[in-house]
């Protein structure tokens, strides 16, 4: 079933969780609401599900008008950040339990609901387990438990708000990959939250970057990487050096280096360069001089961190470490690097700063409420 | 939008988490009730709570003040009601200290050790909970009373404990036993042993490390249990009725007395010393809010509303 | 093992605070209590029977055991419903409420006993009103009921309420997301997890009522055979120099503590074990 948002709003307090959303969503997509904490992902997914009322706006399924559905009536199948597992039923009364609530003439037989509650425990893997109690289950299994209890209702859509969250690493990508084959054998309309940006690349067919309660961008993993719409989304997805230029005619002008873009903006301007997209070039060519500061070589990657030498700020080099100018590399070095590839940004008033400091993505902070509850 | 990672991610900007945190907070349609049926439902709770506890408690003063202020103050100031209130006092002076050294150590190796039989400690502690107040006064009677095990020897030194001011102790000792122990033992558990171990580590000796760094985290807990177990002290009616004797103006605390005033249809007097401690009831109750409002992150987990 | 080695190598005190707390336990209750067995057992089958078995004496018990479970249930009730009201609703002068509500714990018990008492009196407040009814609270049965239920009615709510405030809002959601009604999610999903707080609250509550002397001695009359609580007859045989049938009363009433404790003990450790995630 596909959904549509419009304009949806919700205050907090005096804090507007979503300022005006919209989206569509195609029937059968799988994806991703990605942000940092208070960027309102988690409000709108629960907004979908009827569990935020909402200001102002509108949600439809289908051609369903939901926005004044309960939360009941909207048939959703929501899986919780950690889980929400009844805990004093077993596994299949859990699984069981949206088919045991409905009412007397729509409600099927207990053994009709254990067989479903059977057939769905094998769909998520977990065949044998049904007389668990969730104590007994580790956290990847609760984690199939609840989806397996979401769709136990045949919900018009799935929403999953941090699947992953409360999962070691290893799990995690095991979980992942599992999720996206389950969701081509279902075929259910699937949104989840996640501020893990790996993890919605690599398993959402669309990725929804919010911030501040706006969505930033929308687009297929590989639109939302390669061509971020604004700042935020260039600093949120994948590390990032921001160096200070100039557009004149059409062509940025970086101390020197002219290089051609296509860009509309003209004046000053904040260039987004990914570290891997600093390639470094002979001497010969033309390109900025620098010098490595320090080189850190992690598997297949070198990453490196290099001052520029026209005004000593740093950035973040990375490149293969088959790459011939790798093995070289290493403190005191003089290099020569040209950006391949960027975005350009009118220049915000904070641009004096020049660089960002290296923060890996995955040190996003985690949602508050998650450490609360830990 | 502002420039850098650094101040939108590393550092979350102060705006409430997504969703309420609190209970308080939660205005969810789906998971609360209409407005109509919480009013009703608060109604129906507010009243029966008015009318069973507020209700006698009215019913106190309003009967101590039935003869009129000058009644009222007469009987207060009676000798014998005088002395009640002094055996009153006495009995907590000794009982409090005693129960608070207890509770303190009591704590101290429950929850900074591990050993076998801990949690039979534990309810061994609370047993005094589940004993009737009556059978404790008997176990006392039943030691040093004329007919008891120790009652000849004691008697023999001219040394007095049932009918008496040690019997009374004794009584009120055993009945406010689990106070202080049951208020230290969930919060220092909480709290854990890495300040202790901090401390020791810097050089401090285990009583300097009880003192500068134990005592502080536990003052407010402490101060809860020593105001439950005073309550109790002062108000303790079985136990130490069965072994005090009921001699006026000697063995005599104020429970008892508004019972031999009662008993003898002094309404009014009865009900005047009754005010008294229904009054010392109200400023236990209200100090014991403001530790539970102020200083609730300091309290044990169950003791925070 | 080896961890608890360390624990008492790294923090001193370890002999000397358990060498305080068992001897104060041993000397103040333990030793005493076992004394009340001792003696017991001196009296022999015969003995304890004789005084036990006496009509006086299981007539109170019946109005001692029964009235401590009606006020222990009627507080079951009232208390889950107090405790969700004060949990989940905000309303003004909610507060001091909640102050009020330990009243019966910080009030004398010989001062609630005459409050109530002159509230249920024929003559008084509550009393005048339920008189034309034929319902005669004080100095009857009924009495010991409402007095057991005023002194043990926090028991149920402080027990319940922090179960109820840290119980996940989200399994409630999680049930509404499966199409549970509200009626529906507070049968199958709140009220199993509260379950365990309210048996151990309500165990408590039926143990303090059981062993009440102070408030129910004045409001019940003590009619023989009729309104006389078993509290009470041992200080009856206490005063008339019958130390043995005192002694078997309290053995027959400490052997039910004992129980009583076990029974919560093992209620707590369920409430500790349903609490866990």
């Amino acid at each position: 079933m596909d959904i549509t948002i419009k304009n949806v709003r919700k205050t907090f307090a005096d804090f507007p969780a979503l300022a005006g959303v919209d989206l569509h969503i195609e029937s059968g997509e799988l994806i991703a609401l990605l942000g940092p904490s208070g960027s309102g992902k988690t409000t709108l997914l629960r907004a979908l599900a009827g569990l935020e009322p909402i200001d102002a706006g509108q949600i439809l399924f289908g051609a369903t008008d939901a926005t004044n559905l309960s939360v009941q009536e909207r048939k959703v199948g929501f899986v919780f950040q950690h889980y929400a597992l009844f805990k004093h039923m077993t596994v299949a009364d859990n699984i069981a339990f949206g088919l045991s609530v409905r009412d007397g003439k729509t409600r099927p037989t207990t053994a009709e609901q254990k067989r479903r509650a059977i057939e769905l425990l094998e769909l998520v893997q977990l065949k044998g387990l049904e007389k668990r109690y969730p104590s007994q289950l580790s956290g990847g299994q609760k984690q199939r438990v609840a989806l397996a209890r979401a769709l136990a209702i045949e919900p018009r859509v799935l929403l999953l708000d941090e699947p992953f969250g409360a999962l070691d690493a290893k799990v995690r990508k095991d979980l992942r990959r599992w999720l996206r084959e389950l969701h081509e054998k279902t075929g259910v309309t699937t949104v989840f939250v996640t501020h893990d940006q790996e993890e919605a690349l690599e398993l959402a067919d669309r990725v929804v970057v919010m911030s501040k309660g706006r969505i930033e961008q929308v687009g297929t993993t590989a639109e939302v990487y390669e061509k971020p719409a604004t700042p935020f989304v260039f600093d949120f997805l994948g590390s990032v050096n921001l160096l200070a230029g100039d557009v004149q005619q059409g062509k940025l002008k970086l101390n020197g280096l002219s290089l051609p873009t296509d860009t509309k903006l003209s004046g000053p301007v904040d260039v987004y360069v990914r570290p891997h997209d600093l390639r470094l070039v002979e001497p010969t060519s033309d390109g900025l001089d620098a010098q490595i500061n320090f080189v850190q070589r992690t598997g297949p990657l070198v990453k490196a961190v290099a001052k520029l030498a026209y005004d000593d700020s740093k950035v973040d080099i990375e490149l293969g470490h088959l790459d011939p100018m790798a093995l070289s590399l290493k403190p005191g070095t003089q290099v020569r690097l040209l950006p391949v590839s960027f975005g350009l940004f009118a220049r915000m008033p904070h641009a004096a700063v020049q660089t960002l400091p290296d923060v890996v993505p995955n040190a996003v902070p985690e949602q508050r409420g998650d450490r609360a509850r830990g | 939008m502002s420039l850098g990672k650094d101040q939108s991610l590393q550092d979350p900007p102060a705006i409430p988490a997504e969703f309420g945190s609190g209970p308080l907070q939660r205005r969810n349609a789906a998971i609360t009730e209409p407005a109509w049926v919480r009013w009703l439902l608060i109604a129906i709770a507010l009243g029966f709570l008015s009318l069973f506890l507020l209700l006698p408690l009215a019913a106190v003063f309003t009967e101590a003040l039935r003869d009129g202020w000058g009644t009222y103050l007469t009987a207060l100031a009676e000798p014998d009601a005088y002395s009640a209130l002094k055996l009153t006092l006495l009995a907590a002076a000794i009982a409090v200290p005693l129960n608070l050294v207890f509770g303190v150590a009591a704590a101290w190796c429950i929850t900074k050790f591990e050993f076998r039989g801990k949690q039979l400690l534990i309810s061994l502690i609370d047993l005094p909970f589940s004993v009737s107040p009556v059978v404790a006064g008997l176990v006392y009677v039943q030691i040093f009373g004329a007919h008891g095990w120790a009652g000849p020897w004691f008697a023999e030194h001219d040394i007095k404990v049932i009918f008496a001011v040690p019997g009374i102790a004794l009584a009120t000792i055993f009945v406010t036993f689990p106070f202080i122990a049951r208020e230290l033992i969930p919060l220092m558990q909480e709290q854990g042993t890495d300040d202790e171990q901090a401390a020791l580590t810097l050089g401090a000796s285990g009583f300097k490390t009880f003192w500068r760094v134990t005592l502080p985290n536990i003052k407010w807990g402490l101060l809860y249990g020593v105001l439950l177990c005073n309550a109790r002290a002062f108000g303790e009616f079985g136990a130490v009725s069965v072994v005090s004797g009921h001699i006026r103006g000697q063995t005599n605390t104020l429970p008892l007395h508004i019972e031999i005033l009662y008993n003898e249809y002094a309404f009014a007097a009865a009900f005047a010393v009754a005010s008294l401690l229904a009054g010392l009831a109200l400023l236990t109750l209200l100090l014991k809010s403001i530790l539970e409002w102020r200083y609730a992150d300091q309290l044990a987990a169950s003791r925070r509303h | 093992m080896s961890s608890a080695i360390q624990k008492r190598r790294a923090i001193p005190g370890f002999g000397l605070t358990l060498g305080i707390t068992l001897s104060y336990l041993s000397l103040i209750v333990l030793i005493p209590l076992a004394g009340v067995f001792v003696k017991a057992s001196g009296l022999g089958f015969d003995g304890l029977l004789h005084t036990l078995g006496s009509p006086r004496v299981l007539a109170s018990l019946k109005l001692t055991f029964g009235s401590a479970l009606i006020a222990a249930v009627f507080n079951a009730f009232f208390g889950l419903f107090i405790a969700w009201v004060f949990v989940r609703y905000k309303f003004p002068g909610k507060k001091i409420f909640d102050a009020f509500i330990d009243l019966p714990f910080a009030l004398p018990t010989a001062v609630a006993g005459i409050a109530l008492t002159s509230l249920y009196a024929t003559n008084g407040w509550i009393g005048s009103l339920l008189e034309p009814h034929g319902i005669q609270v004080a100095y009857s049965p009924l009495g010991v009921i409402v007095a057991m239920t005023f002194i043990s009615l926090p028991f149920v709510v402080r027990t319940v309420e922090p179960v109820l405030a840290e119980a996940e809002k989200e399994l409630e959601e999680a049930a509404a997301t499966l199409g549970a009604g509200r009626w529906v999610t507070i049968r199958r999903v709140i009220f199993p997890t509260v379950l365990p707080a309210l048996l151990t609250g309500s165990a408590l509550a039926f143990a303090r009522a059981v062993g009440e002397y102070g408030s129910i001695i004045f409001i019940a009359g003590n009619i023989p055979m009729v309104s006389e609580i078993t509290p009470l007859l041992i200080i009856i045989k206490l005063e008339e120099f019958d130390y043995a049938g005192a002694t078997a009363i309290a053995a027959a009433m400490l052997t039910l503590s004992f129980v009583l404790l076990l029974a919560v003990n093992i209620l707590q450790a369920w409430t500790r074990r349903s609490a866990k995630r």
